[in-house]
């Protein structure tokens, strides 16, 4: 087969078709863009699942010298204290509730956040004193947050007591509506997508009929026939997936990273290094969606 | 070359059969006009010759291969080793006749040396040397003819199938196309064309096969276009559609044992 020939054959289908070439080149770019912004979704999701879900679920906040609400009065929880708490949890009417528990001192804290928040504004902020010392409680049953607050809430040297995941599951949920969201407009937008791929590559071979008649007259191979046809809807299809890439990676750089993060400080989101792995995968479903259209298209039309 | 052993077909949606169990062999460097009224056939059997219909039944034999048994992947393969014309020529408005030409070599693969070989060879064949530059809108239509003819050509192909290639041209230039194709046939070509023109037909004298809805009611070497020697048959089968009666088919394979 000769690739110049059907390049060629490639270019003057795309010229002669071009609003046709347009039109798929926008529709995908706007699917797969949906796409990527769903892939964005859940990375942002496991995010912060893989961050939140280690930890526990409940964390019971111990004083620092700067705290001034529950059971403080701008002193750190003493030793005493800590121990007065952990007793509670060993307890009797407390242990049944609890799988498992752990302490984090300030210093842990502050290394976890540092992880967590590398390279953020908020990192620099903050020092090992400013972060509590913590009880991190994991639950039997995760509903039953309300039986610690009630147990420790008025100790001495307890700051607060919060459930984490009953804070952390709302957004989870908004995340999570927002990504089946956008799964479902990208679907729509795909079936679109298919349909005007395929088309747009009957439109091409039917202003190519005379030629194809030849082409079979003459014996040339199905696979030199369909090839240019199937090439054509790829590289629209490439054209549209690629500026999906570019659009992905200017969200996260311009909208997330530029506006999210100063917004939200103490979220950790998706990057640069995420916009980069999803902007690849789109250019890869861009070009197999349209090969496997475009082929169907041919396939069909010159059967008949 | 070429064998069909009862072939019927049946065009989905129609009733009547285009063809209706024929059978018949054509050897390897015969000369063979197909002839009979509009709709009697003729360009059926060429499409199935071709490949480009399956028959309802029966089995066609084209250069020692069973085409039903040709996989719709290696169709393209096959008809390498046909040429084909048209009565309308079928030439692309905007290439040039070189390219015209070419065109059938380089979508079968042909490297760019060969292309430049065949391609004048073709084209002095059919006396168009000096015209390799023009279009088809620059040429008379038995100039296009001639491309046409070259196109088929150029693949040095074993069977040269033609749909009434003179069918728009005036009697001169058609004799200029016919002298063209039996020198094709004297080097060793298998043609078969199908044909209205009864000038042509009895002025080459060379084997008629005869088609009547759908059957072959003479095949006669050396025969004209008019069935003289049998006036009843012309009687039966002169109405095409009417519905041919059931001693047609053995006057078909009467012919079939006719010596070559
Ligand atoms: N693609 C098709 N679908 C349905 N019927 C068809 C098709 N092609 C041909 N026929 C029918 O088959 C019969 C034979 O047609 P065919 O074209 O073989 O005739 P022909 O002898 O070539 O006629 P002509 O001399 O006018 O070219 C006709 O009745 C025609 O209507
Ligand atoms: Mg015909």
């Amino acid at each position: 087969m000769r690739l110049g020939l059907v390049l060629s054959e490639v270019g003057q289908g795309l010229r002669r078709n071009l609003s046709m070439v347009v039109s798929v080149v926008l529709v995908t770019f706007i699917s797969l863009t949906f796409v990527g912004a769903a892939m964005l979704l859940q990375m942002q999701i496991t995010e912060m699942k893989s961050y939140w879900f280690d930890r526990a679920q409940v964390a019971v906040y111990l004083c620092t010298e700067f705290a001034t609400i529950g059971g403080c009065e701008q002193q750190a929880a003493t030793p005493e204290q800590i121990a007065q708490v952990e007793a509670q949890l060993e307890s009797a009417t407390l242990a049944p509730f609890i799988d498992t528990y752990y302490f984090e001192t300030q210093e842990e804290a502050y290394a976890n956040f540092q992880d967590q928040f590398a390279g953020t504004a908020a990192a620099e902020l903050v020092s090992p004193e400013f972060l509590p010392p913590a009880f991190w409680v994991d639950l039997v049953d995760v509903d039953q947050s309300q039986i610690l607050v009630d147990a420790l809430g008025g100790l001495a040297g307890v700051e607060s007591i919060e459930d984490e995941r009953a804070y952390l599951d709302g957004v989870f949920d908004m995340l999570n509506a927002s990504s089946i969201t956008a799964v479902g407009i990208a679907a729509l937008m795909l079936v679109a997508a298919v349909l005007l791929i395929a088309t747009t590559i009957r439109l091409s071979a039917f202003s190519r009929r005379r030629e194809l008649g030849i082409m079979r007259l003459v014996g040339a191979s199905n696979r030199f026939i369909q090839t240019p046809f199937i090439l054509e809807g790829v590289v629209a299809a490439l054209i549209g997936s690629a500026l999906a890439g570019v659009a992905i990676i200017a969200i996260v750089e311009f909208f997330v990273q530029g506006y999210l993060t100063e917004a939200l400080p103490l979220t950790s989101l998706v990057g640069l290094d995420e916009a980069l792995l999803v902007a690849p995968v789109l250019l890869v479903a861009g070009a197999l969606l349209a090969a496997v259209s475009a082929n169907v298209a041919i396939t069909r039309y010159l059967r008949v | 070359m070429i064998r069909f052993e009862e072939v019927t077909k049946v065009y989905r949606g129609t009733a009547r059969p285009a063809l209706n169990g024929v059978s018949l062999e054509i050897l390897s460097g015969e000369f063979v006009f197909l002839v009979g009224a509009s709709g009697s056939g003729k360009s059926t059997f060429l499409r199935l010759v071709l490949k480009e219909e399956k028959p309802t039944s029966g089995s066609i034999h084209v250069l020692g291969q069973d085409l039903g048994a040709i996989s719709s992947r290696k169709v393209p393969y096959f008809r390498r080793n046909l040429g084909v014309v048209f009565q309308d020529f079928r030439l692309l408005p905007n290439k040039t006749v070189f390219a015209n030409v070419a065109f059938t070599l380089q979508v079968i693969g042909k490297s760019k040396g060969f292309i430049h070989e065949a391609v004048p060879d073709a084209l002095r064949t059919v006396g168009l040397e000096g015209k390799e530059g023009r279009f088809p809108h620059e040429l008379s239509g038995g100039e296009q003819q001639r491309v046409a003819i070259a196109r088929a050509l150029v693949n040095k192909p074993a069977i040269m199938l033609a749909d009434e290639p003179t069918g728009n041209l005036d009697p001169a230039t058609s004799a200029g196309i016919m002298t063209l194709l039996e020198r094709i046939n004297a080097n060793g070509t298998t043609v078969i064309m199908a044909t209205h023109d009864a000038g042509i037909v009895d002025r080459l004298q060379r084997r008629v096969i005869e088609v009547i809805g759908g059957r072959i009611v003479r095949d006669e070497r050396g025969g004209g276009y008019q069935t003289q020697a049998n006036p009843i048959l012309s009687q039966n089968f002169g109405m095409p559609g009417s519905g041919a009666p059931a001693g047609a088919t053995t006057v078909g394979s009467s012919t079939a044992g006719e010596p070559r």
